[in-house]
């Protein structure tokens, strides 16, 4: 298919572009495969606009007169209003950003067109193979091993090629596992904690089903990971009621009888339906202070911040404090799982918050952990045609970094910038990483040979000066948020980013970074001083001795 | 704990491990108590219930407490701030307005300051006939002079006009007023009641000008509610905070429900109106409510806030409170509830100016010399009654109270220790050619003050603070340029004298010690800035566990110091 047949006025001037806070310009407008783009020429105010077509989330179109409107809503959140003059170009340009919008195929992506413009270092496809982290693993413990069972996908389709199991479960046991587990994801290695060796596993739902079925072969698996006369959690995002329901549909989860070294805890993640209307509720510039507190109440969207933290707290918690060893799941394994073994994790592990380290968190706990990230991030919060596979599963992860970034904002590498750019990127984007819903689609697709990863760009030193916290100190320690209600705060930076000017807020932040930069120069500038004057007192009292 | 902070005491039903007492504060801290022997509790809290309730002013802190200053410095502190020279800065008085003596023995009106600025055109029997037709006297009068816009602000009571009563000498000071200004013949009187309640006033023989028997003004209400409202939503929402195991959705629903943002939200509306008309429109505008004392002051001087930066400098500041609120008879001791006294009367009028005004900083980050620390320093000492500035009703009481001469003044204190209430990033700069704040009132831009609210509930603060750690770099920059100037000179000197070291050897000896002087700091100070306080924290908030946080670093909590060892103060006091 040509993108050509799609694009049926490919340029149209006079075009004025209105975004809230900023003056409407007037400039020409442009349509490609993959791009919107408006650009203004005068000399006072020469601007241009990109927009992936990918990124466009819903389109409406008005009609005064002979002059079209377009309102284009984006799944970043932002909103702009084209003014077309011509009812046919206008019809046409929006019929076009539409089909181009709505594209079936993911080869026609972006991702597989675009070529960089910038030199590539290192290439980010191998910044973070299963390998290099089982040798750190294998440098503290020697428990555990790397299995390629899984190598064709053929085990389970949603799992990477190799997985981190306990050394005592061969290859056939796990085989069985599979088949005792909902989707075949039979528990794996998540995290382990240096200090205790505790360690956390994750899984999906286990298929007792009605008649309590059970698996030798899936106890002994998880009970290899408990020391003699040790006692494990299992912790279940599902509410009590929710796991039992899913008896009837084939699923369940461990009865006590068959698992008696491990402690079930259900702390319940409901799937989040709410971005709609967080949405609707930032967007909404009336005045009413009723109106906008029960709005935010009823999307519900901080509740899940708050149980999604809880969960994380307590996984980590038990690994940290107990020092118990920790099973998570739901009921597939790729949501709320990850959600809660990726917090635990920044919770747990200093290096999981620096940004090398939580690439490598992203890569491991939701890119090969098998988030099905097309699926989830097909639409986001303005689209009409609402698919019950979408979800902001990673939106809300990244929120609960940022609510903890926030209580210690000295102990991240990365700012918030950081968190709102793979935001982005797991929305539309020209490179590969967030393509597929699992590493099998993503080999299938060759993404590896035919697009570029997101880490390659990232990972300059020219992107990542963008994203560096300038009050990082790296801590060690375990960092316990809070979660009480007062602490837990609306996401400004995405929720309110296109909503309100933020202006002074921008001074306010660059002065604060100038303030930093300078303590900096003049803490140098004094070392530098104190060492010359030391130098010259050494040479003074070598002189005095001669 | 200062007993005047003391708000409420409560005893709960008794437990094996003893009886549990209750203590509520007015700066919003609660403390739990358990008293092993329930006939101890109940001493106590009878105590308590007694200290907490002083009788007369005589009693109160204030009249105790001794800084340790001499008579001098203590006159000193009283001048520090003067309102005569305020009025002269703002440009009065001037061709159009001049100082009134009408009210020099507080004979027209009680709850005023003497010196009053009124329209030059306002004869005093147009003075005397305007008060006696207004509740308690409060005529029109001066409160903010805009320089450039020759608009004015004014503030008043309500007018006994019920349902049809009018007065010419009222009618007459309005038009003063109108005329006062050169650029624009209209004037806004604000009543910043809801409607209904302005109506309601008429039956008893108050009310609002009738447009009508006025010339040239333009009359709006602005609705914000009245101080029984305020008391009551303040209530409500301390209930929802101080619930335990709080879920999301009751915090967010009880939020609403107190309705206590949106009220904020009303008053600063309030103030954006009225500096819209008179910057955009430079229109004075008149202001009142009921009394004129509550409501009243809270637009005046947020209105005066918006407009002029002088006020959002620390000294502006404290002379903003000075006129709108202290001179203008806001009846603190009423309010706070100073001595024991009417309940109703309690509502927290002035801790909502404060939190309009940290709503304010929060938008305009740069804008403000001072800091939250500020502004929960001024609250502490607004209900501790350990300074004279606060106490009574209005000046009369005050000066009936000699407290001049009993009492010791805040502000030098405050400012004293100016380097903890100072913002780093305070550009005094900000907007220079327009120094008008507009601020965005849509409601998103309003937040929950978690640290006024929860000032002691360390739990529940961010664990590292972004602003106290820029407050010490800013603080250290200044000490590190000290430095650099200082090693610099050094070696200078030493430069200077290795070229004379041939020559003159004597002067060998005196240089190493002034550098082993100087080494101990330069160490300390490079030393990670961040204490290292994370290893004992639990999940705060989620379930009941208790707030294990002892190890907290002192420096890096909010506001501490100050309170803790002023308790200490008082502890030994009472001892």
């Amino acid at each position: 298919m040509e993108f050509a047949e799609l694009i049926k006025t490919p340029r149209a001037d006079n075009v004025v572009l209105h975004r809230p806070f900023y003056l409407a310009v007037e400039g020409t407008l442009c349509l490609t495969g993959h791009h919107l783009i408006f650009s203004s020429r005068r000399q006072d105010n020469a601007e241009e606009l990109w927009l992936l077509h990918s990124n466009i989330d819903s389109i409406e179109k008005r009609f005064v007169g002979s002059l079209g409107t377009i309102i284009i809503k984006c799944k970043d959140l932002r909103i702009i209003q084209l003014d077309i003059p011509g009812m046919e170009e206008c019809l046409n340009i929006a019929s076009s950003i539409e089909a181009l919008s709505t594209l079936d195929s993911v080869t026609l992506m972006y991702p597989f067109f675009y070529r960089p413009m910038f030199e590539i270092i290192e290439d980010g496809w191998r910044s973070f193979l299963p390998d290099q982290e089982f040798e750190l693993l294998s440098s503290v413990t020697d428990e555990w091993r790397l299995s390629c069972i899984n190598k064709e996908f053929s085990v389970c389709p949603s799992y990477p090629p190799v997985v981190i199991v306990p050394k005592s479960i061969d290859d056939e046991a796990l085989r069985k596992v599979a088949m005792f587990r909902h989707g075949s994801r039979f528990p794996v290695l998540s995290y382990y904690h240096k200090k205790n060796g505790m360690v956390m596993m994750r899984s999906s739902q286990p298929l007792t089903g009605t008649n309590g079925r059970r698996c030798k072969e899936d106890e002994k698996l998880i009970n290899a990971t408990l020391r003699p006369g040790k006692r494990g959690y299992i912790i279940d995002t599902r509410s009590l009621n929710v796991a039992q329901q899913a008896r009837a549909k084939g699923g369940g989860f461990e009865q006590e009888a068959h698992y008696p070294q491990w402690r079930r805890i259900h702390k319940c993640i409901e799937r989040c339906e709410s971005l709609i209307k967080l949405v609707e509720a930032c967007n909404d510039q009336s005045h009413n202070m009723d109106r906008w507190l029960s709005k935010l109440e009823a999307s519900n969207w901080l509740t899940h911040i708050k149980e999604i933290l809880t969960a994380a707290c307590l996984a980590a918690q038990c690994i940290d404090r107990e020092g118990a060893s920790v099973l998570v799941h739901g009921t597939e394994g790729t949501d709320s799982t990850l959600q809660v073994t990726s917090l635990a994790q920044i919770i747990l592990d200093p290096r999981c918050r620096t940004i090398r380290g939580f690439e490598s968190l992203v890569v491991r706990e939701w890119l090969q952990a098998g988030h099905p990230f097309q699926q989830r991030c097909a639409q986001s919060a303005y689209s009409n045609s609402k698919q019950k596979w979408e979800a902001p599963v990673f939106l809300l992860f990244l929120d609960c970094v940022w609510q903890i970034l926030r209580q210690f904002p000295c102990s991240f590498e990365f700012n918030e910038q950081f968190l709102i750019m793979l935001f982005e990127h797991a929305y539309a984007s020209q490179f590969g990483t967030f393509l597929g819903n699992n590493e099998n689609e993503r080999s299938k697709l060759k993404l590896l040979q035919k697009t570029m990863s997101l880490w390659s760009w990232v990972n300059r030193s020219e992107e990542l000066c963008k994203f560096q916290n300038p009050l990082f100190e790296a801590n060690s320690l375990v960092i316990w948020p809070s979660v009480a209600p007062q602490s837990l705060q609306l996401w400004e930076g995405v929720f309110l980013r296109w909503n309100r000017p933020s202006k002074f807020l921008d001074e306010a932040h660059e002065e604060m970074i100038s303030i930093i930069k300078y303590n900096k120069e003049l803490q140098a500038k004094v070392n530098a001083l104190r060492r010359q004057l030391a130098e010259m007192e050494t040479d003074d009292r070598m002189q005095e001795n001669l | 704990i200062l007993h005047h902070h003391i708000a409420a005491v409560e005893k709960l039903p008794l437990t094996t491990s003893g009886c549990p007492l209750v203590i509520q504060c007015k700066n919003f801290r609660i403390v739990h108590f358990v008293v092993p022997r329930e006939r101890d509790c109940h001493d106590i809290y009878n105590s308590l219930l007694q200290l907490s309730r002083t009788a007369k002013y005589e009693e109160l802190y204030a009249f105790s407490y001794n800084p340790k200053q001499n008579e001098s410095e203590q006159v000193k502190g009283w001048q520090l701030i003067d309102l005569a020279e305020e009025y002269k800065r703002m440009g009065v008085p001037n061709s159009n307005w001049q100082l009134s003596d009408a009210n020099r023995d507080y004979k027209i009106c009680e709850t005023y300051p003497k010196e009053l600025y009124v329209p030059r055109t306002a004869s005093k029997p147009i003075i005397v006939g305007s008060s006696k037709f207004r509740s308690k006297g409060r005529f029109p009068v001066l409160s903010y002079y805009h320089k450039n816009k020759e608009a004015a602000i004014c503030r008043c009571s309500q007018p006994l006009s019920g349902f049809s009563a009018r007065c010419l000498e009222d009618e007459h000071m309005l038009q003063a007023i109108s005329k006062a200004n050169p650029s624009n013949r209209y004037m806004y009187v604000m009543d910043t009641r809801p409607k209904l309640n302005a109506m309601a006033n008429r039956a008893a023989g108050k009310g609002y000008e009738n447009e009508d028997n006025y010339s040239n003004i333009r009359f709006q209400f602005v609705g914000i509610e009245n101080i029984h409202v305020m008391r009551s939503s303040l209530q409500k929402l301390l209930e929802v905070s101080g619930t335990k195991g709080l879920s999301v959705n009751d915090f967010l629903s009880g939020l609403e429900n107190s309705g206590w943002l949106r009220h904020i939200k009303a008053v600063l509306d309030a103030a954006v109106f009225l500096v819209k008309a008179i910057a955009v429109e430079s229109a004075s505008v008149l202001v009142h409510c009921s009394d004129g004392w509550d409501r009243t002051s809270q637009v005046c001087s947020l209105g005066a806030l918006l407009l002029d930066s002088y006020y959002r400098t620390i000294r502006g500041f404290m002379v903003l409170i000075e006129k709108d609120w202290i001179s203008f008879g806001h009846k603190f001791s009423d309010r706070c509830c100073q001595l024991d006294g009417d309940p109703k009367e309690i509502s927290p009028v002035f801790t909502q100016f404060l939190e309009s005004v940290w709503n304010l900083t929060e938008q305009f980050p740069q804008a403000f010399e001072y800091n939250e620390a500020f502004l929960l320093q001024i609250h502490e000492h607004v209900h501790s009654c350990q300074f004279g500035n606060f106490l009574g009703n209005c000046q009369k009481e005050r000066e009936e109270l000699k407290l001049k001469e009993k009492t010791y003044s805040l502000w030098p204190f405050l400012l004293d220790e100016q380097k903890r209430y100072q913002n780093p990033l305070y550009n005094p700069d900000f907007s220079p050619e327009l120094t008008l704040l507009e601020p965005n009132t849509v409601s998103f831009n309003f937040k929950f003050w978690r640290n006024m609210y929860h000032q002691f509930d360390r739990s529940m603060h961010p664990r590292q603070s972004v602003f106290n750690l820029i407050m010490n770099m800013s603080e250290q920059n200044k000490q590190l340029e000290q430095d650099i100037k200082e090693l610099e000179a050094k070696i200078k000197q030493r430069n200077g004298q290795s070229d004379a070291f041939s020559v003159k050897e004597h002067q060998q000896p005196a240089h190493p010690a002034p550098l082993a002087l100087k080494t101990p700091p330069c160490f300390k100070k490079e030393q990670p800035l961040i204490p290292v306080n994370d290893a004992v924290r639990t999940i705060e908030g989620s379930n009941a566990a208790d707030n294990r946080y002892s190890e907290f670093v002192s420096e890096f909590s909010k506001a501490e110091p100050a309170v803790v060892s002023l308790e200490y103060g008082v502890a030994r006091m009472t001892c």
